[in-house]
């Protein structure tokens, strides 16, 4: 197993360059000068070139490229100049924020989606059934940011249940209660589309499992019909359920941003827009690179997940 | 069209359809409209309530008109979407295209990259290049279809394999036309309409991943606005107006879940598994409807009395199990021997409750265990004889052994369903029972995973596990069917054994006359769903009185008996959708007469030896 996790983190390696190389690709497209979008259009020639010359910019791209990778290994990520603070500084402080809300919005999507698709399967054309993919479907067409919104309007203004926004309580606050309170409505709606799509995947993989010749045996030998479902079924279907939760983790990720703006979460997402509103780009960089990066590896972390349930897998 | 009728038939499809029908006839008829200019600000009139006069849908913080600036941002938002599923669409088909045709390395390149892309969160790929381009609308669309491209990239290339190793592609190949020739005329058309569906079911996320951008202001530009930068600018004024947000917020979901209705609508009408109601989830038990009176209890320990079981799928109804009588007593092995579909596995199913349901119905007759009767029992007093009295032993037991328990566990978890002891106790009655079937190194083997076992050891291991709470009878449906000849022989000889030493009842359904006439006492032969002959093994391999036994025992093989021309049987079992009144076997039978294709034929004969035939090819007494 520890060898299985070293070659699947070694084979990361060439992701993470791929990633980095897109980034500073995608980058490099920018139209005309970084120092005069810095400096704005009445900057001297005189300034412009010294800016690009301390920020490196005259040199050929593969140099720049190479001296950007080595400055982000040893943690240098550049200095952020609309905060006026280096970028990795930011960036950790506002992922530890992004990595609470999108964690407890992945856990509750995969337990509540798996959930429901185990309870819709087992009760296929039942009440429960119909219930579960109606509400479902709605959940799949709400935009997130939308339904944030119209959460936020019933919870907080109207029945006055929970904070209208942000992580803690400017006066007061600041535990762990206070934390719980803030978080409720942004994990609902962050989670609520993941939640639909893994709840449909789950009932149709469980409906296929069901149908399995192992099912019957499992019957056969006298083996209570929930021990049936819940053990049996779910844990072969959990086999095409997992590699989704992978998927659906980055979905969760990417909503965070939206998530992030109407809840005023302060997060990386909402850095990134307020970075890109602001022409920030090493602060968008860096956090783009960094962010992506931890996908990866969350996504190793599915792959020895699936590899400790499937004793199939090669390990 | 049977695809549109399928597609219209499900009623949440043509809803979605009829929804985004009208939205695009709105969007199309806006200009021509009488509405207000959506980007005129009149400020005297901000935050006019929906419903007032002039402004249907009310006014937002600008004083503009809602409905006017909701049809425009929807015609806005609905082209950027499309326009983006297009590029999308063009760029990875034309990708996926290049990488599936020429393949090797070029095609190694290329998914190379797309991987890399894939392993973006879209957002942040969408962003870094809004970050690069500029905030607008532009920018936006660039990016939504940026970050699809690898989604198209790698369906269509997957196709693309799949049709560049087709003839036609090599005869063209050796017509002399060239590459570009080849992926234009031959291979597109055969891609094409995969492109347009996956540009059809994508085309709701771009729609709302523009939208999004453009609710971040990453997107639309003011004064211009789509739908997402509608909710965007509405926002601030989200407590004190709500209704500006609601306006523009309903339209995107509108559009998306009728987007998505319509696309479930699709692939449920493409999916033939759908039609079949082969994604049916089978009950804990089978369904039960019996309306005639249930045959009276009897003395045998495991009786079956005129079962009849039906597969009912849609309006057809299949009568796999048309009155079938059986019973064995302990210590007895009783042969079911028939073709492919003859019903005997179905029969041998319904005993306890295991047909799949739906589409299995039980539509009458009994089974009894000791006079009790097991149809229609409670589930509870089903699952308690199951596997505990009553066992099964399965065909093929790579695909009955659950893949993802170790065999040990599995023949734990038998014995703990039925007997309350500890996992340890449980554990050594499962290494008793592997040494029982003569399973070698039993101790490590409990450890093993079904795929770590050889076929014959399999078996074994399904064996082991009906005898793990000493049942009464055992079932056992072709167990040697997929095993080769000596592991064969020592399953038979192994279960013979137990049949000895444990009193146990043996069903044996097979379809091999040989494995009959090493084991069984008594053989009962079926035929689409019936008996049509029953007696001692060896009066009935001796004498075969049906004309379908006789041929079924003229199909065996037999060594050192010289050269035998061996006679199949022509043409195939009837459909038990449709069986033909009088004797099922008569289109097949050389000796059928008139009278044998009208009218019910009973099984007659004095017990032990019966016969269903009106012409029998031996007189039996």
């Amino acid at each position: 197993m520890a060898s299985y996790i070293l070659k699947r983190l070694l084979s990361a390696i060439p992701v993470l360059l791929g990633i980095t190389v897109i980034v500073f690709l995608i980058m490099a497209m920018i139209p005309g000068d970084p120092a005069t979008a810095i400096l704005g259009a009445y900057a001297t020639p005189e300034n412009v070139e010294k800016l690009n010359r301390s920020l490196g910019l005259d040199a050929p791209l593969v140099q720049r490229y190479l001296i950007w990778l080595g400055n982000m290994l040893t943690g240098d990520f550049g200095r952020s100049y609309s905060l006026n603070r280096p970028v990795l500084d930011e960036i950790t402080e506002r992922f530890s924020a992004t990595l609470i809300l999108a964690g407890v919005s992945f856990v509750l999507c995969s337990v509540m989606g798996i959930l429901a698709g185990v309870v819709s399967a087992a009760r296929q054309y039942g009440l429960a059934d119909k219930a579960i993919t109606f509400t479902v479907l709605i959940g799949i067409s709400v935009p997130s940011f939308f339904l944030g919104m119209m959460m936020i309007l019933l919870f907080a203004v109207r029945l006055k249940w929970l904070p209208v926004s942000g992580m803690y309580a400017i006066y007061g606050g600041g535990d762990l209660w206070d934390l719980l309170k803030h978080l409720v409505m942004p994990a609902l709606a962050l989670s609520a589309v993941a939640t639909g799509v893994i709840a449909r995947l789950s009932r149709s993989a469980m409906l296929e499992v069901l149908r399995q010749d192992y099912i019957r045996t499992a019957r056969a030998k006298g083996v209570p019909e929930r021990r049936v479902i819940m053990g049996h079924a779910l844990r072969s279907a959990m086999v095409s359920i997992i590699p989704v939760l992978g998927i659906q983790a980055g979905f969760v990720l990417s909503g965070s941003v939206f998530i992030e703006i109407v809840f005023q979460w302060p997060g990386v997402g909402r850095m990134l827009v307020n970075a890109i509103l602001k022409r920030d780009l090493l602060l968008v960089q860096g956090g783009v690179v960094f962010v992506a990066a931890c996908y990866v590896l969350f996504n190793i972390m599915v792959d020895v997940a699936q590899s400790l349930l499937d004793p199939r897998i090669k390990t | 069209m049977p695809f549109i009728q399928l597609l219209f038939r499900n009623r949440l499809a043509a809803m979605g359809a009829v929804v985004l029908t009208v939205i695009l006839l709105l969007v199309l008829l806006t200009p021509l409209l009488p509405l207000p200019d959506p980007d005129v600000t009149a400020t005297a009139d901000r935050f006019q309530t929906p419903f007032s006069p002039g402004h249907l849908l009310g006014t937002d913080h600008l004083g503009r008109d809602q409905l006017s600036r909701l049809l425009h941002g929807t015609r806005l938002s609905l082209a950027v979407g499309i326009a983006a599923a297009a590029i999308a669409g063009f760029v990875g088909s034309a990708i996926g295209i290049i990488a599936g045709y020429f393949g090797g390395r070029v095609d190694n390149m290329i998914m190379r990259g797309v991987d890399m892309l894939m392993a973006f969160p879209y957002i942040l790929l969408a962003l870094a290049i809004v970050a690069a381009l500029g905030p607008g609308l532009m920018n936006a669309l660039i990016a939504v279809a940026a970050v699809n491209v690898p989604f198209f990239a790698r369906n269509i290339r997957g196709i693309t394999v799949g049709l560049a190793e087709r003839e036609f592609i090599d005869a063209a190949r050796l017509a002399g036309m060239g590459h570009t020739r080849i992926i234009l005329s031959e291979l597109l058309p055969n891609v094409l309409p995969v492109i347009i569906i996956a540009m059809s079911t994508t085309v709701g996320w771009m729609i709302l991943e523009t939208a999004g951008l453009s609710f971040l202001g990453l997107g639309s530009q003011p004064p211009q606005a789509d739908l997402g930068s509608m909710l965007g600018e509405a926002r601030s004024a989200l407590i004190s107006h709500p209704f500006t947000s609601v306006v523009p917020g309903v339209m995107i979901f509108l559009i998306v879940m009728s987007i998505n209705l319509l696309g479930d609508g699709v692939r449920d009408a493409l999916d033939p598994r759908l039609r079949s109601g082969a994604l049916s989830r089978p009950r804990a038990t089978t369904l039960v409807q019996r309306n005639d009176p249930v045959p009276a209890a009897t003395e045998d320990l495991l009786a079956i009395q005129d079962l009849q079981t039906q597969f009912h799928a849609g309006n057809r109804v299949y009568k796999a199990v048309g009155g079938v009588s059986l019973s064995v007593s302990p210590g007895e092995c009783l042969g079911l021997i028939g073709e492919s579909g003859s019903g005997k596995s179905v029969t041998a199913l319904s005993v306890m409750g295991l047909v799949a349901s739906p589409p299995g119905v039980i539509t009458g007759g009994a089974v009894r265990f000791r006079g009790d009767d097991l149809i229609g029992a409670p589930y509870e007093t089903l699952r308690r004889k199951r596997g505990d009295r009553v066992a099964y032993i399965f065909q093929d037991p790579l695909a009955t052994l659950h893949p993802l328990y170790t065999v040990g566990d599995q023949l734990i978890e038998a014995i703990q369903s039925h007997h309350a002891v500890s996992r340890s106790a449980a554990r050594d009655k499962a290494i008793r029972l592997f040494k029982a079937v003569r399973i070698p190194n039993a101790e490590s083997r409990v450890g093993n995973y079904p795929h770590e076992m050889s076929g014959g050891m399999r078996q074994r291991v399904g064996i082991a596990m009906a005898l793990a709470n000493d049942p009464d009878v055992i079932i056992a449906d072709e167990p040697t069917t997929a095993l080769d000849v000596t592991v064969q022989a020592q399953i038979l000889a192994l279960l013979d054994d137990l049949r000895r030493d444990r009193g146990l009842a043996i069903i044996f359904i097979t379809h091999d006359f040989g494995v009959v006439g090493q084991l069984c006492d008594r053989v009962a032969v079926m035929y689409a769903g019936r008996i049509v002959e029953q007696g001692p093994t060896q009066s009935v391999l001796e004498t075969p009185a049906h004309p379908y036994t006789k041929r079924l025992i003229a199909c065996v093989p037999e060594l050192g008996r010289g050269r035998r021309e061996l006679a199949a049987i022509p043409g195939l079992p009837p459909s038990v959708e449709a069986l033909p009144p009088g004797c099922a076997f008569a289109p097949r039978c050389t000796k059928a007469q008139d009278d044998c294709r009208s009218g019910q034929i009973a099984l007659t004969g004095s017990y032990p030896r019966a016969v269903r035939c009106l012409h029998p090819e031996e007189a039996i007494g």
